[in-house]
């Protein structure tokens, strides 16, 4: 279990812009007549997209009033799920998976990269670019060590590699996600640097090309 | 070893496109309407002659639970659920990630054929909030499948109405425990529920449900087109079919590879991971099942077979299939105390012994792990963990003890020494 509290300065107030109203609607007729309180994980999301990777305190009796539901159900609902930042973060949220198959092939480094790179975890740094922090299990094992940053995945890491993707994000550079080592997803590398095999084609994630 | 025919996963790794053309020339989608036309029970029974358990960790004989579910409803009764466990966050276990973003066409399928056998005309997908891309590519491959008159009124010419909803969590562990995730989809705290009531009798919004896992779910296409008997010829008795193993850690090529259910242990990390890092001898421990599961030390890791029995023989357990591996140059306390770490987070603080105990076998074991533990401390250890196994409403207690329970068992000396060496 983790304490979480909100943020000591908070924004006058919230409002769902309209493209996200209707979107919200739209979450709302998945699920039966009188059960809209299902949809106050993804609506949260939403909110917190909007407002920039975090989530205000109105932001959450904005969704409360939106959904029927007491305030206090929703604060408990922030303050329980871990993916919701209640104080707001660098343009760049670097998660560095901490758990032991990571941490077995090195995420300890990747960790002092972090300190070298960005400053303290939990905090923004200076240039405002980059918060970092260590979270639990991302789920990718097989291509550890893994980062998320923001939506992306980053995989087969080393220090150097993670070095040079953090100073092309810090450049405003667009990196593309997955294995940094030249692997195409899970399957197994060539050998002793964990690159692919020659013969197969390396393609940019996405699951639909 | 698994022969090309035989295998259920042909893109696995998404070297071919995840969408529903390309999909349709890997063979899924073939005939569904006439599968589903043989009805519920033959459905239902096919499912269990095939053998076919669990893949979320339980082991438990799928057909036996779609059996449990009340008969089809009627316009005045309980709808019936079918909820889809995509929460995938056991550490080491990253094969519904490739089924999602790879696969999703076989999962969606399953998932219609499913909600028939189990009277469901709604079935929910809830995958991990992390998992941002593989809800985007499940999400597309649903709207092509709805485009295509796969799913929705009719589905696949069934005269069957099946809607098919994707759900994402936040980031809590404890929501892949099936109760959890319930309460969660329901919009509240992911907490586990006492049972019984079941969730076959009691479960989301208070109507029948069923939990299955995403890789359960994704076979059963392939089950039914190509008989019970092709699967349970497969593996061995009593756990049969293939299986999606992925193996991390010290290795020289960690992936996910789809195996026969019993291919032995060595057989599976030296023939598709590349081996030990250093060779077979260089090995340490194997944790096989998963975080959750006792590890085994490498002279048991030589002999044994992949499947839920045996592993259960060697006091450990299949789990989800995740081969963590750890060569010598592991401090294993260390590794272990990381575990502790993990569950004192993920610890949902609704039962004293995990909520406390959690926090408290991870303090102890970083003492340990420090050399600065004292004698009589690991026999607390093991006693405090023996407090926490079964004496909570969900799994998260025994998953949090068993890891330290397993390090005591075959490592003992190696903490003995280092209090030692203080």
């Amino acid at each position: 279990m983790s304490v979480r509290r909100l943020a000591v300065e908070q924004p006058d107030g919230f409002e769902f812009s309209r493209e996200n109203l209707e979107w919200a609607n739209a979450q709302l007729k998945k699920y039966p007549d009188g059960r809209g309180q299902s949809a106050v994980l993804p609506l949260l999301w939403r909110a917190q997209e909007q407002c920039g990777g975090w989530l205000p305190e109105p932001a959450i009796r904005y969704i409360a009033e939106l959904l029927n539901m007491p305030h206090i159900r929703v604060y408990e609902i922030a303050t329980f799920y871990t993916m919701f930042n209640l104080e707001s973060v660098g343009k760049h949220l670097v998660q560095v998976c901490k758990t032991t198959p990571c941490w077995l092939r090195g995420s300890d480094e990747l960790e002092r990269v972090c300190f070298e790179e960005i400053g303290k975890p939990e905090s923004i740094s200076p240039d405002g670019n980059f918060t970092w922090r260590r979270v639990e299990c991302l789920g990718a094992c097989v291509n550890a060590p893994v980062v998320q940053i923001n939506a992306d995945f980053h995989e087969d890491l080393n220090a150097q590699s993670f070095r040079t993707l953090l100073s092309q994000l810090r450049a405003g550079e667009t990196v593309a996600a997955g294995s940094h080592a030249g692997r195409h997803a899970s399957e197994p590398g060539s050998g002793e640097d964990g690159n692919a095999n020659d013969e197969q084609e390396t393609l940019h994630f996405n699951g639909f090309k | 070893m698994l022969s090309e025919k035989d295998r259920i996963f042909t893109n696995l790794y998404g070297f071919q496109s995840a969408s529903l053309e390309a999909a349709r020339k890997r063979g899924d989608w073939r005939n569904t309407g006439a599968l589903l036309a043989k009805g519920r029970d033959w459905l239902t029974s096919e499912v269990k002659e095939s053998g076919l358990r669990g893949r979320g960790g339980a082991g438990f004989p799928t057909g036996l639970k779609w059996s449990f579910m009340p008969p089809d409803p009627d316009a005045s009764a309980l709808p019936n659920y079918l909820v889809i466990n995509a929460d995938e966050s056991e550490p080491g276990t990253c094969k519904d990630r490739d089924i999602l973003r790879h696969e999703p066409h076989k999962l969606i399928e399953g998932a219609l054929l499913a909600g028939r056998a189990m009277g469901a005309h709604t079935g929910y997908i809830y995958v991990r909030g992390e998992f941002i891309h593989e809800r985007e590519c499940l999400q597309r491959a649903i709207n092509e499948a709805y485009a295509a008159r796969l799913l929705g009124p009719n589905a696949a010419g069934s005269n069957w109405h099946f809607d098919l909803f994707v759900h994402h969590g936040a980031g809590a562990y404890i929501c892949g425990e099936e109760t959890a995730l319930l309460e969660s989809l329901e919009g509240k705290k992911g907490q586990p529920r006492l049972k019984p009531p079941f969730p076959a009798n009691v479960g989301l919004f208070g109507a029948p449900t069923t939990v299955n896992n995403v890789e359960t779910i994704a076979v059963v296409p392939e089950i039914l087109r190509r008989g019970a008997s092709w699967f349970a010829n497969l593996g061995r008795p009593g756990n049969t079919g293939t299986k999606v193993f992925c193996i991390s850690g010290h290795v020289e090529r960690p992936c996910n590879v789809e195996e026969e259910m019993g291919v032995p242990l060595r057989e599976l990390i030296e023939t598709h991971a590349g081996g030990i890092r250093g060779g077979w001898d260089n090995l340490l421990a194997v944790i096989p099942g998963g975080s959750s599961v006792p590890l085994l030390p490498a002279d048991i890791c030589g002999k044994i077979r992949m499947d839920f029995d045996s592993l259960k023989e060697a006091k450990s357990g299949l789990g989800t299939a995740a081969v963590i591996v750890m060569d010598k140059s592991t401090d294993i306390i260390r590794a272990i105390a990381r575990l502790s770490a993990f569950y004192k987070h993920e610890s949902c603080g609704q039962c004293t012994p995990c909520r406390e105990g959690t926090g408290w076998m991870w303090r102890v074991m970083e003492k340990i792990a420090d050399g600065k533990s004292s004698p009589d401390e690991i026999d607390t250890l093991l006693d405090v963990t023996k407090q926490v196994e079964g004496h909570t409403i969900c799994a998260l207690g025994d998953a949090a003890a068993w890891p330290v329970q397993g390090l005591i068992r075959h490592f003992r000396p190696l903490m003995e020494g280092r209090q030692r060496r203080r």
